[in-house]
């Protein structure tokens, strides 16, 4: 079967929507209805957090879910557990998104294979650099028809796009400006000549933009540089004062897919 | 040399640089830099000179007698504690100054546990005209008033972390987060031979003056720059680095790292990474890290807020795995007790972190013709409220 991400960025070209949050977060068992609720809104791809004790790359929202979903009890091996049945009612495409320790104690090979069963289609994990995959782990990737989303930055230099582009399956991450999540930096502050930049090396990949991504303006305007974009932080803010998942989820869609 | 970072930046299965695309520029720079930089006549002229007139190096080598008498052997301490600032973290914050300048940052951030490598760097920041961000667990500015104190009156910004458990491990996870959201004017000054390559060869670089003196002083002391043994505490590592780097490939000389026990070993609060730990990736770096089945890391104890770190320099994983030195872990307890031995027989009272070297002493077997050194890293005046109320002075 073919990956799902190739699916949907062979179908759509425009205006996708990426949404990230933390499993086990607000409670530990809301992440299958946070899936199902996403995909009936019409989100295109869903990043489904895994949380770790140190996440370096996060600012204080994301941090603060992580903590909350360790302390509720969450785990790798019990998210795939809750994942388990996920393909019998989601369609769009789904990757987990986390940082390398949980999953090298898992045994990478044990999770490629455990995301192919469970219908996972790809891998964020900011802390696996592109050497340490490239000579490792690749393979079991690669054998589990997963892609690993690699992430650029307004600081990677030209010949190390080309290289990520080169090792890219499914789409590039990119990072809107020097930040952790949820830094609060507005994208029209961002070097529009970095968005420009990155347009015009015509690269083989698609791209998302993330970091910074928070309401309509913020999409739309990536939008026009991009496939599409990714919400973090500012969905796992939503959650965080949510009393009725399905409403707020439906809100907080409708509220960045279309101007008020 | 079989010691030695390999291309990669890895002692043997231990390190790499494990970043975040956000922190490769930065990482990158220093990795095809740092070495044409530290080598040259220029920086190293500067970088003695500053040692010698601002450190104030050579710190002694003492024959301390009356300890050497009670445990029937030879005890030499190589001074750290002498330096400015009372510890070695200034040998490594002095060379990151004066790398930081040469790669034209403005801008020095820093993590601190106990508030040594706060102040050493807040000081070499003072010393430069660098502007200074050190941040400190929440709880460490608390346990560590003094310190926190020294850094503002040399002008530097604390930053109290909230997250985790509001120490060592917490203020680095800052200290990354700020590299990454500044990362064109700012160096981020690492206290010890932890995080990603090339920081822990760099750090191992400048403490290595350490073990440089001491074969020197050695042989104008005993006759041979040989020792039987050097004992050194462990928490990142960067003092033991800098008391091993020179004998690494003298097999011959036995090399020691003392782990903080904490509350034992056997118990969930202690800080004895090795003794406990297992391979993981923390900090951008590979090594052995204190951690649950889940990879989830946790969170370490320890009386010395300088060794409260659930990881280790990867140099130390490395020279763990393949036997070439000894780590044992010395409790609060017997830490406390051998401060105070140390003071009332020699008048020296050392930091906590240095008595976990000291209490080592009791747990080896030692020959009366034997010359151990124990690197006594800092010294005991952070650490005077402890001690009082301890013993109840």
């Amino acid at each position: 079967m073919k990956n799902r991400i190739n699916q949907l960025f062979e179908t759509k070209k425009e205006n996708i929507l990426s949404v990230y949050f933390t499993a086990g977060f607000p409670k530990l068992n809301d992440t299958i209805e946070i899936i199902q609720e996403l995909e009936k809104n019409g989100v295109d791809l869903i990043e489904i957090g895994i949380p770790f004790s140190d996440p370096t790359a996060d600012g204080p929202t994301i941090q603060h879910s992580s903590e909350t979903a360790l302390k509720n009890g969450m785990s790798l091996h019990l998210l795939f557990d809750q994942l388990k049945n996920i393909r019998q009612s989601v369609k769009i495409p789904l990757i987990l998104m986390g940082y390398f320790n949980p999953i090298m104690q898992f045994g990478v090979e044990e999770f490629c294979k455990k995301c192919k069963e469970t219908g996972i289609d790809g891998a964020i994990l900011p802390d696996l650099p592109l050497e340490e995959f490239e000579v490792q782990y690749k393979e079991h990737f690669t054998k589990n028809n997963m892609h690993n989303i690699l992430l650029i930055t307004p600081q990677t230099p030209e010949a190390r796009i080309r290289q990520i582009d080169g090792a890219s399956g499914g789409f590039i991450y990119m990072v809107s400006s020097a930040s952790t999540t949820g830094a609060g930096k507005k994208v029209e502050d961002f070097h529009q000549d970095y968005f420009e930049r990155i347009q015009q090396m015509n690269l083989r990949n698609p791209r998302l933009i993330g970091f910074g991504i928070s309401d309509h303006a913020t999409f739309a305007n990536a939008c026009k540089y991009a496939g599409g974009a990714i919400i973090g932080s500012a969905f796992v803010k939503e959650l965080q004062k949510c009393t009725e998942i399905q409403k707020c989820i439906t809100g907080f869609v409708q509220r960045v897919r279309k101007s008020d | 040399m079989k010691y030695d970072i390999n291309e990669k930046g890895y002692y043997g299965e231990f390190g790499g640089a494990w970043i975040p695309e956000m922190m490769f520029a930065n990482i990158d720079e220093l990795k095809r830099r740092y070495l044409e930089i530290i080598e040259s006549p220029e920086f190293r002229k500067e970088f003695d000179q500053l040692l010698k007139d601002y450190v104030g190096r050579p710190s002694p080598l003492y024959f301390a007698g009356r300890l050497s008498e009670h445990y029937g052997t030879k005890i030499y301490l190589k001074r750290e504690d002498l330096n400015h600032t009372g510890s070695h973290k200034l040998n490594n914050t002095v060379g990151q100054i004066l790398l930081a300048q040469k790669l034209g940052k403005t801008r020095i951030i820093a993590e601190t546990g106990a508030g040594q490598h706060g102040v050493a760097t807040a000081t070499v920041c003072a010393l430069k005209g660098l502007k200074c961000v050190v941040y400190m667990g929440a709880l460490d500015v608390q346990r560590q008033a003094s310190n926190v104190k020294k850094m503002k009156m040399l002008g530097a910004e604390v930053v109290p972390v909230h997250s985790g458990n509001k120490t060592l491990k917490d203020a680095t996870n800052e200290a990354m987060r700020d590299w990454i959201n500044n990362p064109e004017d700012t160096h981020y000054i690492i206290g010890s031979v932890v995080g990603p390559h090339p920081f822990p060869d760099m750090v191992a670089r400048f403490q290595s003056v350490i073990s440089k003196e001491m074969k020197i002083q050695l042989l104008e002391q005993t006759g041979s720059e040989f020792p039987t043994r050097i004992i050194a505490c462990v928490g990142g590592g960067s003092n033991a680095a800098g008391a091993f780097y020179h004998y690494l490939n003298d097999e011959q000389v036995e090399l020691i790292g003392v782990e903080a026990a904490g509350k034992g070993v056997e118990t969930s609060e202690t800080a004895a990474t090795l003794l406990v730990g297992s391979p993981g990736v923390l900090h951008a770096s590979r090594t052995m890290l204190m951690q649950n089945a889940d990879g989830q890391i946790t969170e370490p104890y320890s009386i010395s807020a300088g060794l409260d770190y659930p990881g280790i320099g990867p140099l130390h994983a490395h020279l763990f795995k393949t036997g070439r030195a000894k780590y044992i872990a010395a409790t609060d307890e017997e830490v406390l007790q051998a401060a105070l031995l140390l003071t009332q027989r020699e008048g020296i009272i050392p930091a906590l972190e240095s008595a976990h070297a000291l209490a080592a002493l009791d747990k080896i077997k030692m020959k009366p013709d034997d010359v151990n050194v124990i690197n006594l890293s800092g010294s005991g005046n952070k650490d005077m409220e402890t001690y009082l109320e301890y013993f109840g002075y």
